[in-house]
């Protein structure tokens, strides 16, 4: 085995590789991934786009994709990706039993970020969307090592709590190289179904503030609507099922805004074409 | 970083520590660290003396819910001293957010290392006497969760306390650390449904933002004892920000009434084990 750090390859068949991180748990990693994706795809119907579920502690993905089941191998036995909404999509979750844990140190969680990273048919892709777990640990480094990440997107609560996590999260994705495009601040606000009173249940503008002093931007702001929980729940993503609630033309604003600051996508074989 | 000095023994710094309760989840958010912080305040308001051990390496949350951001930890010749934020000393607290040089400095470290910086927090921190050393976990199943289990079990450790909010893909990460309770034989003392429901103040309409139930049905489920549904308080969270008090400030809230509710069978558990243990 070669000594030293693993080489960076790019994933056969995906043109970038966007991931959607925190440091934080629970700010709603999974849910902006999984919307995003979706978002990414309905403003531009001709691109192709993938899901990647990183947490292979908790993964969300198969519950909020509607999906599951064991992944088929195709001749080359490589597992061939779950499709939903246009989406295709892996995850942990679609390996073991959903009511098993994964009691694994970090060497076994790193085999199977690998496996889900290369033993997959993605094909070909213009964006993956990769939901990362919660921290700062195995899973990212693992993940930076092995493959061009061509930009982070940092999702954080207005706590300053989730704040502090947050600010970690974007600070290790400086230290391996790799552009953070900006902040995402969910669930903003909260607004009353009954009366429209608007209550910052989780605080106020705090991401604004860390943004400014990280010199980063808030690319996105989500509020805290229930539909958004109720439709992951069920496997409906809002975006999909409610196309033209705010929520869903939240999640379409910050997908123009990530594609917008991805580095422009550099063909490393020109003579072969599109 | 600085080593920590050998102590003699690690036994030796856990003598004094009668009860130990983990704070798990398996899902990130849930409000792990908030519920720690308020259930220990709890507890010492009870009388008791109280330790929090924040093993979340990546995410430390506890020294600024107390307001103790920037506090340096001292040794002395049996290991460190944990941080007091009161003259009575009856809170005692330690975490790496200690140990950081600045705030933002995040924790990159693979599993062996966070594995070692565990075993010196439980092994090389002076805790002296304490009547209960909560422990608050990151998410997960992992490394720091396995090993605070591998190096607490020799201290007979009370059990753990889930916390997790009512929606499904909450319960479906809470339910597998049920599991990894059930094969580490670590005994559980409850669920806890935290950010169940918000009352609007202006109409006083109550939105299950987050579902509602969930956490009941999981304990019902698995046999474990619910310890009640907590509220999602907008005063908490801004108290959590200002590294205010939240039990202590606003002790008829609704949340903080939970809470309590959840000390209380934390206490009684914990004398039916003295009990037990003296008969």
């Amino acid at each position: 085995m070669e000594r030293g750090l693993p080489k960076k390859l790019p994933i056969a068949g995906v043109k970038q590789v966007i991931v959607v991180a925190s440091g934080k748990g629970g700010v709603g990693k999974s849910t902006t991934a999984v919307n995003l994706a979706l978002a990414i795809a309905a403003n531009d119907k001709g691109k192709s786009v993938g899901l990647l579920d990183a947490d292979v502690y908790g993964p969300s993905i198969p519950r909020m994709m509607n999906l599951a089941g064991e992944p088929e191998l195709n001749k080359q036995n490589l597992m061939k990706p779950l499709v939903n909404f246009g989406i295709s999509c892996m995850s942990m979750g679609f390996l073991v039993d959903e009511k098993s844990p994964l009691v694994w140190r970090g060497l076994m969680v790193m085999s199977a970020v690998q496996k889900l990273l290369r033993q997959v048919s993605w094909g070909p892709l213009d964006y993956l969307v990769v939901d990362m777990p919660p921290g700062t640990g195995d899973t990212q480094l693992s993940m930076s090592q092995n493959i061009p990440i061509d930009g982070a997107v940092i999702v954080s609560t207005p706590q300053d709590i989730a704040l502090l996590d947050a600010r970690k999260g974007a600070e290790m994705f400086r230290k391996v190289n790799v552009p953070v495009l900006g902040l995402v601040q969910n669930m903003s606000v909260f607004q009353c179904p009954k009366c429209g009173h608007q209550t910052h249940i989780f605080g106020q503008d705090g991401a604004k503030k860390v943004a400014e002093d990280m010199e980063l931007q808030v690319i996105g702001d989500i509020p805290l609507h229930i539909s958004i929980r109720e439709t992951s729940d069920s496997g409906q993503p809002v975006t999909v099922s409610q196309p033209d609630s705010p929520q869903a033309q939240a999640y379409r604003a910050l997908a123009k805004e990530v594609v917008a600051r991805l580095p422009s996508y550099e063909d490393p074989l020109p003579e072969r074409g599109q | 970083m600085a080593l920590s000095p050998k102590a003699d023994s690690a036994a030796d710094n856990m003598s004094g520590v009668q009860h130990v309760v983990l704070i798990l989840s398996g899902k990130g958010g849930v409000g792990k660290s908030t519920v720690a912080a308020q259930l220990a305040l709890a507890l010492r308001q009870a009388g008791k003396k109280v330790g929090i051990l924040d093993v979340d390496l990546c995410g430390p949350s506890i020294p600024r819910m107390f307001d103790v951001e920037g506090h340096d930890v001292h040794q002395c010749p049996g290991g460190w001293v944990p941080v007091y934020p009161d003259q009575d000393q009856r809170l005692a607290l330690m975490s790496i957010g200690f140990l950081l040089q600045a705030r933002d400095d995040a924790v990159v470290w693979r599993g062996p290392k966070k594995n070692a910086m565990i075993k010196q927090f439980i092994g090389d921190v002076v805790w002296g006497e304490l009547d209960y050393l909560i422990i608050d976990t990151p998410p997960g199943t992992s490394d720091e969760h396995i090993s605070v289990v591998e190096n607490v079990r020799q201290y007979s450790p009370d059990g753990a306390v889930l916390v997790t909010t009512p929606q499904g893909v909450a319960v479906g990460d809470v339910r597998r650390e049920l599991t990894f309770c059930r094969k580490t034989k670590l005994p559980v003392l409850g669920v806890i449904e935290n950010m169940s429901g918000f009352v609007c103040p202006h109409c006083t309409e109550c939105t299950n933002v987050f579902s509602k139930g969930g956490g009941e049905a999981l304990a019902n489920q698995f046999n474990v004892p619910f310890l009640g549904c907590v509220p999602l308080d907008p005063q908490l969270t801004r108290s959590l920000e200002e590294g205010q008090r939240f039990v202590d400030a606003f002790p008829t809230s609704t949340a903080a009434q939970a809470i309590g509710r959840v000390a209380q069978t934390i206490l009684q558990r914990g004398e039916q084990q003295e009990n037990m243990d003296t008969s």
